[in-house]
């Protein structure tokens, strides 16, 4: 069966690279908003993994880092709104930490694509399913982590 | 060092010495949390710490098919078959519907029969369920916070509706996710915290007295903030009201003398919330008592001015020179610079609009030297008030209809707005109840209604949702000119007439009965005829499949709602999202209609979503009853998710003191160096600190670094480690 929405169901099997996308969400926006797709059945693909924290401040930087060194092809996080926090301002600092990862991926040659701080709010069920889909695709436009196939050496 | 004292105080806690322990045993959280050594890497070391059992931790995971919502897209038996396999799995079940009663009984039973000290349960979402289902682990004798949900509802089996495989494999990692935090989870202790014995209540519309009232009622002591000069709200400007045809005045303004007098009701008209600190049971709340130039009887007085102060007799405001729109009369009359709405304002006081003012001085004269109730130098009040729980009721604007420029709204005089019509056909308004045309003055024999203005409209320029009560209030509009003019017929063009409500239906096969004409079509544009200014409404008419064009004397537009102006201002100062159309957003839409993610703070009325009065007062009143829980209750238990110091590794360094957005940390010495301390109470436990913090010294409960460290591992290496 064909599902609606922007991607198409991949072929699955032993030896079929799968893209890893590690999700680190905040509890009470892209959470919430992610729940809210769930409620309007909007379809996306299932390559990602949640962890929820209740803000994205409280996202290490090394966090995301781990999150590559044990393989992940991509790490998405996702929070409030600019003024939206429920926790006043801690998506700014999280963004702030995240431009920092994104500068180190690009200097020790990891593309920086694979790393992405998006921004769904509760309300927006329909944004967090494209934010998927677009970060899966991009992901398995770019393959996989070259972290996995130097350490698979 | 600190895990033996904690040991000792949680050997086989029974359950009614666990409920009444809460608060006392708060104080150990701070001692034993920073006690785990806190190594990202090592998962055994930190479930060890935790242990009840001082052993090994032994995770129970619980499947729920949610009839077939998560059954009917992925593979139960193997997601079971795989979560056997995961590292600390002791047991695995499954369930038609874990939250029902037998299903949470499964988990009662399997935490004795199997010794388990964790729980998982893969089902809907935390947000929904995390309540239940921590209940149910209390229920079986573990710590409510050794419950971990795996979200495979919500966020699998409806979003992956047709890829079983992809589905199937989502969730036997989130279950590896879930079970990687279960074994590390620890006991916490929710903090108690006294609630005051005070409610704020912003917006003093009829969802905002009904709910002041409510709390006034129930021995609450009430603030009630009101932006304009009155209480009373929209439904003070309309003239009957649907479908039972009673006054809108005569029932509103009771009401709005009772909340005037109630004693419990603190009334602030002409203010706004201008600060918001604190959180459940203890807001901070800093209103604005804007300068409204004339002092009440009782400011007077604080003043010396002993019987002096307004009494509303107008004097001023027949000498007050400068003359301007009256906005509650939608700007169809005009007021002066000091002015009341209308003559049955609460409170029966004159605002001066300093915008306008030119500060003659003429009304000071006019007041005379008793009553002294004009200054023209007041400058804005700043005042501060401590509140348990607050509600939002702030109401709606009608959206600028201008902005669908095909139906010539402010181009052609005479095409008005519901609202206006409003006011033209009410007793009291400019006109004194006669409907005339704004161009000419003569009374319309032909009005056409154009409902869903603005409303169901995906164009970008109007408002996707239905405005839910402009089919009904357009019905009334029909009647009354069927009643008040003879011979005067209404067209109503529709798309649907939606009348939902109680004897709604009757009543519009009523206004079918009485002659109103009802034409199946959205309006596609109006012509105004130059030389007699009567208008043409072009549409087509989708049940006769032929296009219309009549010529009527006057066109009323059912214009959508939009949120308050301001309300986009204030739900930031409480912290209160809201939905894409900028309706605040509530807790959950069928189960938690008037909560929001704010713990003690709710909503009332159309600033939720559109609302007719019997809904909004419903809503009230239901806001009201939520909002007083807390307060009776004395005190409101805060999730245990505070940070706290692992002095061993703190370097002191500060850096997390400026982090903090609510300043709980703090920098103190101790064994004569300085360490970081957290004052639990300010914590929110956003863990702005922890994620940053470069020693990796600050533990944040129930989030702790290893807890998520192992997460993300559980994921990408398998669970194995």
């Amino acid at each position: 069966m064909s599902a609606p929405g922007n991607f198409a169901i991949p072929e699955r099997g032993p030896g079929i690279w799968q893209p890893k996308i590690q999700g680190i969400i905040c509890n009470w926006c892209s959470y919430a908003g992610a729940d809210l797709a769930g409620g309007g059945r909007i379809q996306y693909p299932p390559d990602i993994r949640i962890v929820r924290v209740m803000c994205t401040g409280r996202i290490d930087a090394l966090f995301v880092l781990k999150a590559f060194a044990d393989g992940a092809d991509g790490v998405l996080v996702s929070g409030c709104h600019f003024g939206d926090c429920h926790y006043l301002e801690g998506n700014y600092k999280a963004a702030k930490r995240m431009f920092m990862v994104k500068r180190l991926m690009k200097s020790i040659g990891l593309d920086d694509r694979r790393f992405r701080m998006t921004f769904v709010s509760a309300s927006e069920g329909a944004k967090w399913g494209a934010v998927v889909t677009d970060v899966v695709n991009t992901i398995r436009e770019l393959g996989p982590s070259p972290i996995t196939e130097f350490k698979n050496k | 060092m600190a895990e033996k004292k904690k040991a000792t105080t949680k050997k086989t806690p029974s359950k009614k010495e666990d409920i009444k322990k809460v608060a006392p045993v708060k104080q150990e959280v701070k001692k034993q949390a920073p006690a785990p050594t806190a190594k990202p890497k090592a998962a055994a070391a930190p479930a060890a710490v935790g242990s009840t059992t001082k052993q090994e931790a032994r995770v129970g995971v619980f499947i729920c098919h949610c009839g077939t919502n998560i059954a009917g897209s992925m593979d139960i038996d193997a997601v079971q078959e795989s979560s056997k396999s995961i590292p600390h799995v002791a047991y695995v079940d499954n369930y038609k519907y874990m939250c029902s009663m037998p299903g949470q009984t499964v988990i009662h039973k399997a935490i004795k029969d199997h010794n388990l000290t964790g729980i998982v349960v893969a089902a809907c979402t935390p947000r929904l369920h995390e309540p239940t289902f921590r209940a149910a682990t209390k229920d079986g004798g573990l710590n409510p916070f050794r419950f971990e949900m795996a979200n495979i509802r919500d966020q699998n089996s409806w979003v992956h509706m047709h890829d079983r495989v992809g589905s199937t494999e989502k969730a036997i990692d989130a279950i590896k996710i879930a079970v990687a935090k279960a074994a590390l989870l620890q006991d916490l202790y929710p903090k108690s915290v006294p609630v005051e014995k005070a409610a704020m209540v912003v917006g003093a519309g009829v969802a905002g007295m009904q709910a002041s009232l409510d709390l006034a009622a129930a021995g609450i002591k009430t603030y009630l903030v009101e932006a304009d000069t009155s209480i009373g709200g929209r439904m003070s400007q309309l003239d009957k009201t649907f479908p039972t045809l009673d006054c809108s005045q005569c029932i509103l303004t009771p009401k709005m003398v009772d909340v005037g007098r109630d004693e419990n009701i603190e009334l602030y008209t002409y203010s706004e919330v201008h600060e918001v600190e604190g959180y459940i049971g203890n807001f901070d709340v800093t209103i604005r008592k804007k300068a409204r130039g004339v002092m009440t009887p009782k400011e007077a007085e604080a003043k010396g001015i002993v019987g002096g102060g307004c009494n509303g007799c107008g004097d001023c405001e027949t000498a007050c020179p400068v003359v301007k729109p009256n906005m509650f009369e939608v700007g169809m009359k005009p007021r002066k610079a000091i002015y009341i709405n209308h003559p049955q304002v609460v409170p029966l006081i004159y605002t001066i609009d300093f915008d306008s003012c030119v500060k003659c001085g003429i009304c000071v004269t006019a007041c005379g030297p008793e009553k002294r109730a004009i200054d023209l130098e007041m400058k804005d009040e700043f005042i501060k008030v401590k509140i348990g729980t607050a509600i939002l009721a702030t109401g709606y604007d009608i959206f600028p209809i201008e902005k669908k420029e095909e139906w010539g709204y402010k181009r052609f005089e005479n095409v008005i707005t519901s609202l206006e019509f409003e006011r033209l056909i009410c007793a009291s308004g400019p006109t004194g109840g006669h409907l005339v045309r704004p161009s000419d003055g003569q009374t319309p024999m032909r009005v056409a209604f154009v409902l869903c203005a603005g409303s169901r409209d995906n164009t970008g320029t109007g408002k996707p949702y239905c405005s839910r009560f402009c089919c009904m209030y357009s019905l009334k509009h029909a009647h009354q000119i069927i009643e008040k003019i003879p011979g005067c017929i209404p067209y109503i063009f529709y798309m649907d007439i939606r009348s939902f409500g109680k004897m709604y239906e009757e009543f519009y096969y009523r206004i079918q009965d009485e002659g109103a004409k009802f034409i199946r079509g959205r309006v596609a544009n109006i012509i105004e005829d130059k030389a007699t200014k009567n208008l043409h409404v072009m549409t087509d008419d989708t049940l006769l499949d032929r296009p219309i064009d009549m010529e009527v004397d006057m066109v009323v537009l059912a214009s959508a709602v939009q949120p308050s102006a301001d309300t986009n201002r204030t739900r930031k100062l409480f912290g209160v999202s809201c939905s894409m159309d900028g309706w605040l957003l509530e807790a959950h839409p069928k189960l938690n209609p008037c909560g929001t993610t704010t713990a003690g703070v709710f909503l009332a009325g159309v600033c939720q979503g559109p609302k007719d009065i019997p809904d909004t007062v419903a809503s009230a009143e239901g806001a009201a009853s939520a909002a007083s829980i807390p307060i009776h209750k004395g005190e409101v238990e805060l999730e245990p998710y505070f940070a706290s110091c692992i002095e061993d590794k703190c370097a002191g360094c500060g850096m997390c003191v400026n982090l903090c957005p609510y300043s709980a940390l703090s920098l103190v010495e101790k064994d004569g160096r300085m360490v970081m301390q957290v004052t639990e109470a300010k914590c929110k436990g956003c863990g702005t600190c922890g994620g940053f913090c470069p020693g990796g010294a600050i533990w944040m409960n129930h989030f702790t670094t290893p807890q998520i460290v192992a997460q993300i591992d559980a994921f990408l290496l398998g669970g194995e480690q």
